[in-house]
């Protein structure tokens, strides 16, 4: 299997910093805030690989910087220190040292992202089949006919009636909004997609077909996808393997199997035997 | 304009032009890097003029900065000579620069000031078009924050706009921009031509005059240099459109005083109630009237 994203010691700190951020922060001091300098230590020191075709769930409590990992990696923030080099067929892009204009190429052309909350991933002023528009006009899809075929595609792979295509998405139900941003993440057809906590505050129901088309995609499309969650039951689903951070730290990674079934760090086997 | 109005008595004071010299030279850097840049929006010292902002301060400060005593001058609202915007601002400039020649003729201008209109006879390279702006950013409607519009600008980055194209497709069938139709300069910068119609936008294209769009109250110069593509925000397979002036029947609608069917007609309901239809370019209505009698 061919990789396609290397991250190596991705690390962001709200605030200025000082020299004893790092050592007075973690797991081990219990907390992310610096006694220090009063930063907040939202990452640190995250390295992983993501391969083809792979699904790879980061899982956490709240705070432990599990978004802030996909937001950088959308850039939808800068990170502080650390690399990520995405690897596109023939082309490789080191992440962070690109300008602001081939960071837009790249979020555009080879990213999709599915937010928790609709209103960041969709522009709740235009239509469904408009919001798919703006991702296909980014990456400089200019054909009226040929948009309105692709996101007619699209809704229907993601179960959307196509009678809605040209209605708000204010007007769907929360399900129906998030497979909306689901097929918007998919229209470039990326070879990467970021999830973050995108069944949390769904239903059961709707949580199972929402995971199921996620499943599907996967097989489909060979689209590698980063999972973020605190739910056990999506990560035991989806991911293949799973990094467990806390305070910013990654205190473990694995095969999903092995850190569920034989939690090493005393946090994963609480979370584990906490499990509803 | 109060026609009792003098300048004050110590007008040696104002230099020609009413401004002063070190802002027209602040004016002419701007036109320079606006032409060196076709369609960015170059910022500037709007200064503050004798009318209010929005009465066209932004077109008449580039007039200012760009005339000379040599220079035949014709302002143009809407498309006519004579509406009282325009009036005001050729009494202006007859007032404050002596010397300027000023005519109705299209071809006998050197510089035409114009607010929404381009003149239907095209322009020559001897010419200049001042076009006066409200509102010099099409990105506007879709972005709120100018300092993210700069950077939108900057990267070319105009899909938004089209998203809003696309929605007016579907819900229209048609796209719904009567005037202030955003238009790609030189392959790169999206301008908001100012309102001129869509009949005017392809004027602009390829054209032999310099246009020069100036807003007042927003502090931008931008300019269509000539020889420069200037197209229409379109998608590939839904061709711009301008007006068509047809009737129920099909046929053309002809200028009700001159009979042309080749312009750009302004609707009006005559005193026996009954629509009808005459050139909103007067000089070039009165030219044809001429030539017919």
């Amino acid at each position: 299997m061919s990789r396609i994203l290397e991250v190596r010691g991705l690390t962001k700190v709200h605030g200025r910093g000082c020299p004893l951020c790092i050592e007075a922060t973690g797991p081990d001091s219990d907390t992310n805030i610096c006694p220090h300098c009063g930063s907040v230590v939202a990452a640190h020191d995250v390295s992983f690989d993501l391969h083809r075709g792979e699904i790879l769930g980061i899982i956490g409590e709240s705070g432990s910087g599990k978004s802030t990992v996909v937001k950088t990696l959308y850039f939808d923030d800068a990170p502080s220190a650390g690399e990520a080099i995405l690897f596109d067929d023939a082309a490789q892009y080191e992440l962070f040292a690109l300008n602001a204009a081939r960071q837009r190429w790249v979020r555009n052309h080879r990213f999709g992202m599915v937010y928790q909350n609709p209103h960041l991933g969709l522009n709740f002023n235009v239509t469904a089949g408009g919001n798919i528009a703006e991702r296909l006009l980014m990456s400089d899809v200019n054909h009226y006919g040929a948009i309105r075929t692709r996101a007619k595609e699209l809704l229907a792979r993601t179960e959307v009636l196509e009678a809605r295509m040209d209605e708000s998405p204010r007007k769907f139900s929360g399900g129906m909004q998030q497979r909306v941003q689901i097929a918007k993440a998919l229209a470039t057809r990326p070879p990467l997609l970021l999830l973050d906590e995108v069944t949390t505050g769904l239903d059961l129901s709707v949580q199972a077909a929402i995971l199921d088309l996620i499943l599907e995609i996967q097989h489909e499309l060979g689209t590698a996808m980063i999972v973020v969650t605190h739910d056990l039951g999506v990560i035991r689903l989806l991911a293949g393997r799973t990094l467990v951070m806390k305070y910013g730290r990654v205190i473990e990674s694995g095969l999903t199997d092995q850190v569920l079934e034989d939690p090493q760090h005393a946090y994963t086997q609480r979370l584990v035997s906490s499990a509803l | 304009m109060n026609p009792g109005y003098e300048l004050p008595r110590d007008e040696a004071a104002y230099s020609f032009g009413f401004l002063d010299e070190y802002a027209k030279k602040e004016v002419r850097r701007a036109i320079l890097k606006a032409v060196a840049i076709p369609g960015y929006q170059t910022p500037y010292a709007s200064r503050e003029m004798p009318m209010g902002r929005g009465f066209g301060t932004g077109g008449l400060q580039l007039t200012l900065a760009l005339v000379g005593p040599d220079d035949t001058l014709k302002v143009i609202d809407q498309g006519s000579d004579d509406s009282v915007n325009a009036i005001n601002l050729r009494q202006f400039v007859q007032m404050t620069c002596p010397g300027v020649a000023v005519t109705e003729r299209t071809e006998a201008a050197t510089l035409i000031q114009s607010r929404h209109r381009i003149p239907e006879r095209a322009l020559t390279e001897r010419q200049l078009l001042v076009l006066q702006v409200p509102y010099p950013d099409p990105l506007v409607v879709v972005e709120a924050s100018e300092a993210r519009r700069k950077t939108m600008h900057g990267e070319a980055d105009y899909a938004r706009l089209l998203v809003k194209l696309y929605e007016d497709i579907v819900r229209f069938d048609e796209i719904t921009i009567s005037h202030r139709y955003p238009t790609r300069v030189n392959g790169h910068y999206v301008i908001d031509p100012s309102p001129i119609p869509r009949w005017d936008v392809p004027r602009l294209h390829q054209s032999k005059a310099l246009t020069l769009l100036g807003a007042g109250r927003e502090k931008k110069i931008y300019a269509v240099p000539p020889y420069t593509r200037a197209e229409p925000l379109v998608f590939e397979d839904v061709p711009f459109r301008v007006e068509h002036f047809h009737d129920e029947s099909g046929a053309r609608r002809a200028c009700q005083r001159c009979g042309a069917t080749d312009s750009f007609l302004d609707e009006f309901i005559d005193p026996a109630g009954a629509r009808v239809y005459q050139c909103s370019d007067s000089d070039y209505c009165e030219q044809r009237q001429e030539a017919r009698a």
